[in-house]
């Protein structure tokens, strides 16, 4: 028969637990209503309610074990809650440099830029395509750019010490097709001129970014004139005149990728197939949306794997922690609460009490937990070596309200574990011996 | 020794509690294991005898670049130059563009350069006479289902071929096995092709070379050989950079990630919360001993072996539950790496790590001891038995 009742209760936990991952926030505040109603309203609900209400006033007394649950699941959700950030914030800076209205063109069967060859007919035969949108003049808008690696001393490392940022040759369509792009320092590069600009990402990571200072690429002294923020993954770029950049990696007249903007959005389609058809080219059409979307899905999963992991693990040791202080803690008030059940206090109450004051103390460890990661990591800089790309892509760590709230859900499963169990213990003590105890 | 008795007996005084303790101790050390293969990982990739002795030359210009393969016999007469090979990326896929494989088209004596591969003289052979032949390495071999003799279809996410397709053809004629299984996990898992028959069928490359590896005879000489290399092309328009393999890799991984700051940052939150729930239960099991630790005070035990038994209690606890941790660690990781089909390389958890994890449980267990231990050692035996 015990055996039975604890079968089922892993049962509905495991329900519990599943329903509640899937849970979307208005239906937790639905619950959440109806529990405070049933508290307020009913009769059982009020016992509950007094019986939580001596289980809190008592709290202070046992402020060293109750904040081993407190600290322990603000641990889990701050870890957590960073390295989700971590995922989120790099995803979302490759997801904002790309767009739906406009599309990249490359060689077909390239993985991404870097890969790519257009040989010179293909870059002049793009741009003739049907479904470009035209500027003023009535040029077509687009952007044929060359996109290649460049060794460069890092930012406070050793003397020695070289990292890979991405260098974009770019013509003035550059700016068209991305009017996100603005010089906030310094001017633009002079077409001809062995000219740099550089995103203020690269500023942070590389050594000798300021406008002025000239670097060495290979055998060869750039200057860099200016300083360029996208908001975007173009911030870890650094871009010079496609001609001269071409020329420094003798690279010829062909181009890495034709960036252009759509006239109408809605008619992509009918652009791809007609250049995707196009038996002169071999090329492939992506929206850059599309694009940037897909470089960022391998790593952002693999940072957001990690952290549920990490998570999980941190998870069950934090549960175990409030197991420990609630038995304890039910075992420390056993006589109270045999005495409840004794003058006609039902189980119900009981169970409820004890898994709401573990759940508000799990509520107050995840609300800290989460103001913590966001304090410390929103906006915190990282880069890495971005999939696709063959620079250092930084970005800023974003502690999303979507994620403080999945933080939140943690912390609130893990209270909902740790206090059943402990709970029940509770509610099935035989009165007789809880009382005769000690 | 004599007391251990003793002191067992007090930690599972109350099993529950102790139990539930044990458990948080175990996540904790499990995790501590795995972060710390992953840390182990990167610290040690190219840090082995042969990657000293190995240096690589690339673009001073970028890692994308190609050199001109006439630098090969130039470098080649570099004295204390023991052996040339270059290598271009292939960046291969198989059946999907996701699943990158680590391909490269490589020079025929490619394999003598790496002594840490392992391929049977036949096979080596016959690699040498096929000229669409690959080697594979074991576990990728194993991840494809690929066997020696297969043709196969591969997709080149960087070279078409003239037709302008992507799709090449291969055939495995053998199979890669790593020496060192523990440091050779890279060797397992990637492919090596003919640099001719790449270059011969893709428009793309035209005599290029990705980059150069030389074996050096002497492994103190190796950053003069490695300026001695760089000299030759100074002032061209294809400069190029040497490093030993050992500074290439750690730069690189560098870049990857700062992997020590997050897994040194995730240890501290996870050991912070270790700590306090740990000492709470040793707070717990004192508190509740009081008259216990007064009786044994009273039948003549001197405060000092008082203090040492709560501390020996708790650190047999954290040894005991990071012990089990780390052990399923041990167990779990290399799981893990083969559940991941070569996706993870994960070395395993090393002696370094128990060292490290065995002295960070001690230092635990006396920590976490330390204000329980005080307190049980400046019991007054009156107070204590009177229950004051």
């Amino acid at each position: 028969m015990r055996f039975l009742i604890n079968l089922g209760l892993l049962i509905l936990l495991v329900a519990v637990i599943v329903g509640w991952i899937f849970l979307p926030w208005y239906l937790a505040l639905a619950l959440a209503v109806v529990l405070a109603a049933w508290l307020l309203f009913t009769r059982s609900g009020g016992q509950a309610a007094s019986v939580t209400a001596v289980g809190v006033s008592t709290l202070r007394q046992r402020l060293g074990s109750a904040s081993v649950i407190v600290i322990g699941i603000a641990g889990v959700v701050g870890v957590l809650v960073a390295l989700l950030a971590m995922a989120e914030g790099y995803s979302q800076t490759l997801r904002k440099t790309g767009s739906a209205d406009t599309a990249i063109v490359m060689r077909g069967s390239s993985a991404s830029e870097v890969m790519s060859v257009l040989d010179r007919d293909s870059v002049v035969l793009i741009p003739q395509a049907e479904g470009i949108a035209q500027d003023a003049q009535g040029k077509p808008i687009a952007s044929p750019e060359l996109v290649v690696a460049a060794n460069l001393p890092i930012k406070g490392g050793a003397a020695d010490e070289e990292g890979s940022v991405q260098l974009r040759g770019v013509g003035e369509q550059a700016w068209a097709v991305r009017p996100e792009v603005k010089i906030i320092q310094g001017r633009n590069f002079k077409p001809g001129m062995r000219e740099l600009i550089v995103g203020k990402g690269a500023v942070k990571q590389f050594a000798g970014m300021v406008p002025g200072h000239e670097i060495r690429l290979g055998n060869q002294a750039w200057t860099v004139v200016g300083i360029f923020a996208a908001d975007n993954a173009m911030d870890s770029e650094v871009w010079g005149d496609a001609a001269v950049v071409a020329d420094t990696y003798r690279r010829g007249s062909s181009r890495a990728s034709v960036t252009v903007k759509l006239a109408d959005p809605s008619k992509y389609e009918a652009f791809k197939s007609s250049l995707e058809g196009n038996p002169q080219l071999k090329v492939d059409v992506d929206t850059t949306l599309d694009y940037f979307n897909k470089q960022s899905e391998g790593t952002a999963k693999v940072i957001r794997i990690m952290g549920i992991v990490v998570g999980l693990i941190m998870g069950i040791g934090a549960m175990f922690g409030a197991l420990n202080t609630m038995f304890a803690a039910v075992a420390a008030r056993a006589r109270e609460i045999a005495t409840l059940r004794a003058i006609g206090f039902r189980g119900l109450p009981v169970v409820v009490a004890i898994m709401l004051e573990t759940m508000l103390l799990a509520l107050i460890g995840g609300v800290i937990g989460g103001v913590l990661a966001w304090l410390i990591f929103n906006g915190y800089s990282a880069s890495t070596l971005a999939a696709g790309t063959v620079g250092q892509l930084s970005f800023e760590l974003k502690v999303t309200g979507a994620l403080l709230w999945t933080g939140v859900k943690w912390a609130l499963a893990i209270g909902f574990i740790g206090g059943l169990f402990p709970a029940v213990r509770a509610a099935r003590l035989p009165v007789t011996t809880a009382l005769r105890e000690l | 020794m004599k007391y251990l008795h003793l002191i067992w007996a007090a930690l599972f005084r109350r099993k529950t509690r102790t139990i539930l303790t044990l458990v948080s101790i175990i996540t904790a050390f499990l995790l501590f294991g795995m972060l710390d293969a992953v840390r182990t990982s990167f610290n040690q990739a190219g840090q082995s005898a042969n990657g000293a002795q190995r240096l690589q030359t690339g673009s001073k210009l970028s890692f994308i670049q190609t050199l001109p393969s006439a630098l090969g016999a130039q470098i080649a007469q570099v004295p204390g130059v023991k052996m040339v090979t270059y290598a271009n990326w292939f960046g291969g896929a198989y059946q999907d563009p996701h699943n990158q494989v680590f391909s490269f088209a490589v020079d025929n004596n490619y394999v003598d350069l790496y002594p840490e591969m392992d391929v049977s003289a036949a096979e080596r052979k016959a690699f040498d006479d096929t000229r669409t032949g690959v080697l594979v390495g074991e576990k990728l071999a194993k991840r494809f289902g690929w066997k020696v003799g297969d043709k196969i279809p591969m997709q080149s996410t960087i070279f078409p071929n003239r037709q302008g397709d992507k799709n090449w053809n291969f055939d495995i004629v053998g199979i890669i096995h790593s020496k060192d299984k523990k440091a050779g996990a890279f060797f397992d898992a990637m492919m090596l092709l003919h640099w001719k028959y790449f270059d011969e069928t893709t428009p793309y490359n035209q005599g290029n070379v990705g980059w150069y590896v030389t074996r050096v005879t002497d492994v103190n000489q190796a950053d003069r050989v490695a300026k001695a290399i760089d000299a030759i092309s100074a002032n061209s328009d294809h400069e190029t950079r040497t490093q030993t393999e050992q500074a290439a890799t750690a730069s690189w991984m560098k870049q990857l990630a700062d992997i020590g700051l997050i897994v040194g940052s995730i240890m501290g939150a996870v050991f912070f919360t270790l700590l306090l729930l740990s000492g709470n239960t040793m707070m717990q099991a004192v508190r509740e001993r009081t008259s216990e630790l007064a009786v044994l005070k009273t039948i003549g035990f001197p405060s000092g072996s008082v203090l040492s038994m709560v501390l020996a209690e708790s650190v047999l606890l954290v040894l005991l539950g990071g012990v089990i941790g780390l052990g399923l660690a041990t167990v779990v990781v290399p799981a893990l790496a083969a559940g991941s089909g070569g996706m993870l390389n994960l070395p395993g958890v090393g002696a370094n790590t128990w060292v490290l994890g065995l002295v960070l449980m001690v230092v635990i267990g006396l920590l976490v001891g330390l204000l329980p231990a005080l307190r049980a050692m400046r019991l007054n035996i009156v107070d204590a038995l009177a229950g004051r």
